[in-house]
């Protein structure tokens, strides 16, 4: 879905591409800091510990979404720049591209790279041979991996629309919220492999930050209302 | 009123190529330039005016824009309209410069990942030859960075040679050179390659069958590449062939020796390229003076370019179509193409612009611009995610990183293209990002996506 979703909004736009790589470029630099902290963080430490190595695990987990938020927050800063340099540029006083269309595009740059990379090892491994959770783990894992990357994927993109609002309207309170959310799955996905915990919140969060995104982009009930009786 | 478009110089052995990055635009800046003619200025005026007109064939984000510009305003008015529209182009012309470049990477990565013919090491090239069989650490660091040493020097002098050739009007010779080299291309690698293919898929084809493929294939190439044609078939053809040329270059040289190279190559790009005393710089200098185009060998372009052959400018009947060629002569003169080795089996790539003869007003302002980049730069991309690929232990992420690090690189290339108006190497940023990009990914990045993985955690 996230792809189909780069195609039919993105690929159009050569500017949105751009953006869209840029995104992913900043959530890979947030991802090399945060792992290159918990390196250290390993190698300093006990390696028999194993709760050691757990916890170490947990905070390296919470210091990368902390981590992730701050170069969204740069991110948001660069591309106010740079509307600001495209208003300079265009004749007729407004940007090619609005602020609300970089907080998506931005969204989906963050949410296919993090999904890339939690899910395209697995794919090239679910090619081979081999038997799912041989060893008592769960049987399902490639499924619900692939669910929860969907779902991170997707959070992303309205993380990244809510967090640019947020910004531009100055409400941190919606910065915040969309941290905690991002704490929020993170965390939760600590509950695997009972993936009860795990799946159904991170998707009624899904839900409530999709309403919620939807709401901000100006959106309303009876705009989709209609959307969806015009269609048939 | 040449804008200075970025010349990307690659360097590969076999067809020492600097390639450079390019902008194919050639918005006449009359300020630029010191001592430039009125002849220039008018062009610039009948330019401005001519893409003032056109306002069809350009889909891009400022296509509106155009219409607007009226009629030319002299110096600073052209200055800022110049550096408006080429920063507007930019994300087209990014865009249209990650297309090929993405293709080619995919290609290499592809056939990495399938055929194993790639991978095995099955000896070493002449220019590189110190083995890095050693066991110790210490030795082979040193066998690789004189491996590097021999590379590059071969490159340096290829590059002069090509320069002083180009210097001394021996067309001929460079001429038959390149198409000595596509010529070795084109037939020989697309044999291995294809034999290597069928083998991995346990696909039987009889000779015959393969004479007819590959003589095809090599003939439309030639012509394609060397001569008109589409200018679809002919970015496919270059992009196989930097694919082919970086595929031979991940299988034979050897491990350290390859990121030691790719390192010193986009030093030795960065230097040739900017430095008064470089020899790409020579030749473009040198070219500019001749008011000559750079003879169309070894760049991707990403709009058609109509050069007139080698050095004749149109019939000059039409005044509007000379100036064309003026300006395609002033664009071709801005790609600088790195030498070719005649006597290395590798050839470099060409990518001569297909000619074309100027018809009509609206056919030239649909030509627009393009981006022009060296194939070389192709080819040392493609064998950075190959090398990747191959030997990172971290498999696909490490790949997705270094794509995404060459690409990012690859948009500051072009934003500094457009900031400079000059010719600008291509690699350094890219390969650099590529090889941070690179090594973190595969040292750091890696436990932790496993760790992450094998506990089913998010981030």
């Amino acid at each position: 879905p996230a792809f189909g979703l780069f195609i039919f909004t993105i690929a159009r736009d050569p500017l949105r591409i751009i953006i869209l790589i840029a995104g992913a470029f900043f959530w890979l630099v947030s991802l090399l800091l945060s792992s290159l902290i918990w390196f250290i963080a390993v190698k300093a430490s006990d390696p028999q510990d194993e709760r050691l190595q757990k916890g170490l695990l947990i905070f390296g987990v919470m210091f990368s979404v902390l981590l992730q938020e701050a170069f969204r927050f740069l991110y948001y800063k660069l591309l106010r720049k740079a509307i600001e340099g495209l208003v300079a540029l265009s004749e007729d006083g407004c940007s090619p591209i609005s602020i609300q269309q970089m907080a998506y595009v931005a969204g989906v740059g963050f949410g296919l790279m993090s999904g890339a990379f939690s899910m395209i090892n697995l794919l090239a491994d679910a090619l081979g041979p081999g038997t799912v959770g041989i060893h008592g783990d769960s049987q399902l894992y490639f499924l619900t991996s692939a669910f929860m990357t969907m779902v991170l994927i997707f959070l992303h993109t309205f993380w990244g629309i809510l967090f640019f609002h947020g910004c531009e309207h100055q409400r941190w309170w919606e910065i915040a919220a969309v941290v905690i959310m991002h704490l929020t799955v993170s965390g939760l996905s600590f509950c695997n492999p009972l993936y009860v915990g795990s799946l159904v919140p991170s998707y009624l969060l899904m839900a409530a930050a999709a309403a919620w995104a939807y709401l901000l982009s100006g959106g309303s009930a009876q705009n989709l209302w209609r959307f969806l009786l015009c269609k048939c | 009123m040449i804008t200075f478009m970025n010349n990307s110089d690659s360097e590969e052995e076999p067809c020492n190529e600097r390639t450079s990055l390019m902008s194919a635009e050639s918005p006449p800046v009359p300020s630029y330039q010191d001592g430039l003619q009125a002849l220039e200025a008018g062009e610039a005026q009948a330019h401005r005016k001519r893409r003032a007109g056109s306002s069809r064939g350009v889909n891009n984000i400022a296509g509106g824009e155009m219409s607007g510009s009226g009629v030319p305003v002299r110096e600073s008015a052209l200055e800022n309209e110049e550096e408006e529209l080429t920063l507007k182009y930019g994300a087209k012309h990014v865009i249209m410069l990650f297309v090929p470049v993405t293709l080619c990477m995919i290609v290499v990565v592809a056939t990495i990942k399938s055929v194993r013919f790639y991978t095995e090491k099955n000896g070493q090239l002449i220019y590189t030859p110190f083995s890095e069989d050693t066991p110790s650490v210490g030795q082979r660091l040193l066998n690789s960075v004189l491996n590097t040493i021999v590379m590059i020097s071969v490159i340096i002098v290829m590059t002069v040679f090509l320069v002083l050739l180009y210097k001394y009007r021996c067309y001929k010779f460079i001429h038959g050179w390149l198409i000595l080299s596509s010529l070795m291309l084109l037939f020989l690698f697309t044999y291995i390659y294809l034999g290597e293919v069928l083998k991995t898929y346990n696909v039987a084809m009889d000779y015959p069958t393969l004479f007819i493929v590959i003589w095809n294939f090599g003939a439309v190439g030639m012509i394609c590449i060397h001569w008109k044609g589409p200018l679809q078939l002919q970015q496919a053809y270059l992009i196989m062939i930097s694919a082919l040329m970086a595929l031979v270059f991940i299988k034979y040289l050897p491990e350290w020796s390859a990121w030691v190279i790719l390192g010193a190559i986009s030093i030795y790009d960065l230097m040739a390229v900017l430095c008064p005393k470089g020899p790409l710089r020579m030749l473009v200098e040198t070219a500019q003076e001749r008011n000559e185009p750079i003879f169309p060998a070894l760049i991707y372009s990403s709009a058609m370019m109509w050069t007139v052959g080698m050095a004749k400018p149109v019939t000059a009947a039409r005044g509007p179509s000379q100036q064309q060629t003026w300006d395609a002569a002033e664009d071709g003169r801005q790609h600088l193409r790195s030498p070719s080795h005649a006597e290395s089996q590798m050839s470099e790539t060409r990518s001569p612009v297909p000619t074309r003869p100027a018809t009509s007003l609206e056919e030239l302002e649909e030509e627009e611009r393009g981006v022009k980049l060296g194939l070389g730069d192709f080819i040392f991309y493609s064998v950075l995610v190959g090398k990747a690929a191959a030997t990172a232990s971290g498999d696909w992420n490490t790949t997705l990183a270094c794509f995404v690090a060459i690409l990012i690189g690859l948009c500051l290339t072009l934003l500094l293209l457009a900031v400079f108006k000059k010719a600008l190497p291509a690699l350094p940023i890219s390969i650099t990002f590529g090889l941070i990009f690179y090594f973190s990914t595969d040292n750091l990045v890696r436990p932790f996506m496993d760790t992450l993985a094998s506990h089913q955690l998010y981030i």
